[in-house]
């Protein structure tokens, strides 16, 4: 069970939230700019490049059973290149922006802003892009899609490692100094173990999100471009192609399995050694179990393995790197620092607004404004699908969540299978949906939108119930003696009890439904197509035209509607969370 | 300070430091024209009440922290950075979670690079030495505070550094572990096991500093300076009920409770004059607990403080700022290590609940500048409601953010009790309607 590493997770906010003030201010504007322009920037080298790609020759994917297992493993395989990435980019610029104060004005804001850019807008630029670095070749497919996962992970996970640094105790952070340790061997002993425990669960959920970007970024079709690289996505891309639902079907257990093992052999064996990291003086109650870390605990193989592993460690710890400068602590900016930053912030700035007068140069040259009004009138339809959705869920899953929290065998059962469910790429299942819709001649404005909340939904469920776990005994005793009635005891007591927990929760549904979108709005089963009106099918329809100054445009539209989501709703309820349900 | 007997260099050698913390506009004076000399074979206490920058000073010799002015000395090499001649105790023990109990020890010599079968031998050693065998493989969770901080002393030790550092090793445990702890850190001193030449040691508990000290440095707050110098020759070991411990810790007490010379009594209690006052954060709880203590029987209004401190269990660090806030309010009177109850403070020990809300409310206003400038901003204004920012800035002109957070919130929680103004926590506005 894994109760408590959620819990622990819920206090390491996500997105940026525990920061400081809740309006975008001007900064994110800047990063802003900066963000379109790259966009404009790589959608118009990208034409560039366009004719070479057509000629990309890739063995076809085809729906024999026995390629299953080994599509299966590609498309597990593009997730650890992918995770790998994010760790590398994760130690690199979070330890940057942790270590230099003007590294940091410009780092975090982006991750901030990135966060929000919808992970399958970068692939229209992405493929392109890739593929002309590896002209004629399978690998500049493969790394775009590596990089679509990269960048549903990234951002986040840096955020995370960052907010570790920065609040590593002064007393360790003394002690680090004192000894004189060297910048590796206080990476090794004080940083990297400090921030394990809030990386490994940030890295784990990100997987989680990731497997649905994997699936939905191995087939893609960006203009004339039309990639299938082997895969389950691109199985079910072929199935639904050729409206054959038994290899849906096989597709969906295939997929079950996956997640089953990286769920049983990766997520938990993880999650449960890194409870060793948590900082925390006391020895915990409840543990982080996983049967598969307690037999690699137990096996004497694995630690004759593991011994000149950590001898060879040992011996780098000992090696003196050239030190990185002298370890310092942040000192107070004097006036000569002071004068630095405004010259740096007047670049940055500079360079912002060059920004953006290229993004919107780019732009102006095919769209007008009429093009920018549909856009926002599409963004609020998906914005209202969202909402709608959010609130619905929460109403049925709430209430179950706190029903399973509150009862500890039932929490034990369903947390993991909730868990399972979060990380299972729900576009997998689409199609069944879309069967469905095609044979009542359902309304796909409205019936498509639940595919959006569809995996991200299992979110609320177990972080609701989490936070009734970890619900204190002795205040729903109370409310059992005074016997306060049910409406009193939902307002007074339970509500405000899981507040947080529900808050972290509907954040991450939220931003993974607006990220759905982009593949849930639009919808094929063989030649009948479907589509409901919104941004998500704005993006999904220019990506297919080879649009790029649409698809740039549907992006910057959709960054804005989660930044101003986030920071004016989500942010504040983080606000409230943090200052009413504190006693000290 | 004594130059030492010995025509030697001294040990440690601190002369003319001053430390500012600079603070958003304003800059808080921490400490002050200190100098210290610390010789071959001595322990050395430096005392005081928490925050008068004695923790500053520590950090400062150990070359955590640079000073704005003055210079450290050890061994006649000056400190620049993070000195190697020295290693510290944390008073919260500081050892890493996630290592053993042998990986914490042994973090300073893999730091210096020592090769991993040498560190462990003296790893071993010291471990040995501190009486924590069989702990070797223990995580810092499966260990009781006492354990924890033998783990922090044996890790200070097997650099074997030429002055061992104490931040107030002793005070984050319980009163028997700590006097064990003390008794075993006193025996190795005796013995001379202790791979070290010098003590220095921060601490804020007086009868601590006369059982461990030679020397005893007294910090004053506001800024931090060092005002007394107390030789204790008294032989080892030492009984605290001896009439002469008993004395010294007596004088030390009057010593602390002095006013400094030539400012009226009550006022510079606290650090700022007027709205400008830095406030403690005291309970009215326990200021109205005290004030009845005192009023009873066997104090009848006139107390000794080191054994009323004794008999509340209170360390100098808990039992001052109430008495100075009973000051303040002129419910009490401090001098000589001695506190007496005025005639208000005895009149509020006897009266009802609502006799006493009102006297406090009177003495509120009339003798905390803070809370009658606020009560006459929200009496002037026509809406008597004012934001806290409002009060918040002014207080922030001179004083750190923490302070005037603190200041702020003692003012809210005494004006509660007294009635006086009402504070909206969500709305963060002051006003003067109490909701009834």
């Amino acid at each position: 069970m894994d109760i408590r590493s959620v819990t622990a997770a819920v206090r390491t906010w996500p997105l940026s939230l525990g920061q400081k003030g809740a309006l975008p201010n001007f900064y994110d504007l800047v990063l802003f700019a900066f963000i379109a322009a790259a966009f404009a920037a790589l959608a118009h080298g990208s034409r560039e490049m366009e004719a070479p790609l057509a000629s990309l020759d890739l063995a076809p994917v085809t729906l024999d059973p026995i390629k299953l297992p080994e599509y299966a493993l590609r498309t597990t395989l593009r997730m650890f290149a992918a995770i790998l990435a994010s760790l590398a980019f994760t130690f690199v610029v979070a330890t940057l922006a942790a270590k230099s104060r003007k590294a940091e004005l410009v780092i975090i804001p982006a991750l901030d802003i990135l966060q929000s850019v919808p992970v399958l807008g970068f692939l229209t630029f992405t493929v392109v892009f890739f593929m002309g670095l590896f002209p004629g070749s399978q690998l500049g497919a493969e790394c775009a899609a590596i990089f679509a996962v990269f960048t549903a992970q990234a951002w986040n996970m840096a955020f995370s490692f960052y907010q570790s640094l920065r609040t590593i105790p002064r007393d360790l952070d003394e002690v680090s100094r004192h000894f004189r340790l060297s910048p590796w061997l206080r990476f090794r002993r004080l940083e990297l173990p400090f921030a394990a425990p809030g990386l490994i669960w940030n890295t784990m959920m990100s997987m989680s999100g990731g497997w649905f970007f994997v699936v939905a970024s191995e087939a893609i079709t960006v203009g004339a471009t039309s990639v299938k690289l082997p895969g389950i996505g691109s199985w079910l891309a072929v199935a639904i192609d050729r409206k054959d639902i038994a290899a849906v079907a096989m597709a969906v257990a295939a997929m079950a399995l996956v997640i089953l093992a990286y769920d049983q052999l990766l997520f938990r064996p993880i999650v449960a050694w890194a409870d060793k990291f948590r900082f925390e003086q006391t020895a915990a109650q409840q543990r982080s179990r996983s049967w598969v870390y307690d037999l690699v605990r137990r096996t004497r193989l694995l630690r004759r393995i593991s011994t000149p592993i950590a001898r060879v460690a040992s011996g780098l710890a000992r090696l003196r790197l050239p030190a990185f400068g002298e370890e310092r602590p942040r000192a107070v900016p004097g006036w000569l620092g002071k004068a630095s930053d405004i010259v740096w912030i007047l670049l940055v700035l500079a360079a912002a607004g060059y920004s953006a007068w290229i993004a919107v140069e780019y732009l102006r040259a095919t769209l007008g404004p009429d093009d920018v009004a549909s856009a926002l009138g599409l963004g609020v339809l998906t914005l209202a699908r969202v909402v709608v959705l959010i609130v619905i869920a929460s109403l049925i899953w709430v209430p179950i969540g706190v029903w399973i929290g509150l009862r500890p065998w039932a929490a034990e059962v369903v947390q993991p299978v909730a868990q399972f469910l979060a990380a299972f790429p729900a576009n997998v299942l689409f199609p069944m949906a879309v069967v469905a819709i095609v044979a009542f001649r359902l309304n796909p404005d409205i019936w498509l939108s639940p595919l959006m909340v569809l995996g991200t939904q299992w979110y609320i469920l177990f972080n609701v119930v989490a936070g009734a776990s970890a619900f204190p005994t002795d205040l729903r005793e109370v409310s059992r003696l005074y016997r306060l009635r049910s409406w009193q005891w939902w307002r007074k007591v339970m509500l405000p009890g899981i507040f947080p927990y529900y808050v972290t929760g509907a954040l991450t549904a939220s931003g993974g439904s607006w990220n759905a979108s982009i593949v849930a709005e639009v919808a094929n089963w063989g030649d009948t197509k479907l589509e409901a009106a919104g941004l998500g099918a704005f993006i999904a329809r220019a990506t297919e035209a080879g649009d790029y100054p649409r698809v740039v445009l549907g992006i910057v539209v959709m960054a804005v509607f989660v930044v101003l989501l986030n920071r004016l709703l989500w942010r504040r309820l983080y606000t409230i969370a943090e200052r009413r349900t504190r006693l000290d | 300070m004594d130059a030492p007997l010995s025509g030697l260099a001294p040990l440690v050698q601190v002369e003319g430091l001053r430390h500012v913390y600079r603070q958003g506009e304003g800059n808080v004076l921490v400490l002050d024209g200190v100098d210290l000399t610390l010789s071959d074979n001595e322990i050395v206490g430096l005392l005081g009440r928490s925050g008068c920058g004695k923790s500053t000073l520590l950090r400062v010799i150990a070359g955590l922290m640079p000073a704005t002015a003055g210079t450290v000395a050890i061994d006649g090499e000056p400190v620049r950075g993070p000195a190697s001649q020295v290693a510290m105790v944390f008073q919260t023990f500081a050892l890493f979670p996630w290592l053993t109990v042998l990986d914490n020890v042994e973090i300073g010599l893999e730091a210096q690079g020592m090769l991993a079968s040498e560190r462990h031998k003296r790893a071993l050693a010291a471990i040995d030495l501190i009486g924590l065998d069989g702990y070797e493989s223990a995580y810092p969770k499966e260990l009781s505070g006492g354990m924890r901080q033998r783990v922090g002393f044996a890790r200070a030790l097997v650099v074997h550094p030429k002055v061992l550092l104490m931040d107030e090793p002793f005070s984050a445990l319980d009163v028997l572990t700590a006097e064990t702890l003390r008794s075993d850190l006193l025996d190795l001193w005796c013995e001379g096991r202790m791979p070290t030449r010098s003590i220095l040691m921060v601490t804020h508990n007086i009868e601590e500093a006369v059982l461990l000290c030679d020397r005893i440095l007294v910090f004053s707050s506001n800024p931090g300076r060092i005002t007394t110098q107390i030789n204790v020759n008294l032989s080892r070991p030492r009984n605290r009920l001896d009439p002469v411990f008993r004395q010294l810790v007596d004088d030390i007490y009057a010593r602390m409770t002095e006013r400094p010379a030539g400012r009226p009594t009550r006022e510079g209690v606290f650090p700022g004059t007027g709205i400008a006052m830095v406030l403690p954060r005291v309970s009215s709880n326990v200021l109205a607990g005290l004030l009845e203590t005192l009023a009873a029987e066997p104090y009848n209004g006139h107390a000794d403080l080191p054994p009323l401190a004794a008999r509340l269990q209170m360390e100098i660090d808990d039992l001052f700022p109430v008495l100075e806030t009973l000051q303040l309010l002129r419910f009490a009177e401090v001098a000589e290590g001695d506190v007496r109850l005025t005639e208000a403070g005895m009149r509020f020990a006897r009266a009802g609940l609502d006799e006493r809300k009102k006297l406090f409310a009177q003495h509120l206003i009339a003798y905390v500048p803070l809370a009658a400038h606020i009560k006459r901003v929200l009496d002037e204004r026509e809406s008597h409601r004012a934001p806290a920012t409002r009060f918040r800035d002014e207080l922030e002109d001179s004083m750190s953010e923490e302070r005037a957070e603190r200041t702020l919130r003692a003012v809210i929680s005494w004006a509660r009790y007294g009635e006086v103004f009402a504070y909206d926590e969500d709305a963060g506005v002051f006003s003067l309607e109490n909701p009834s």
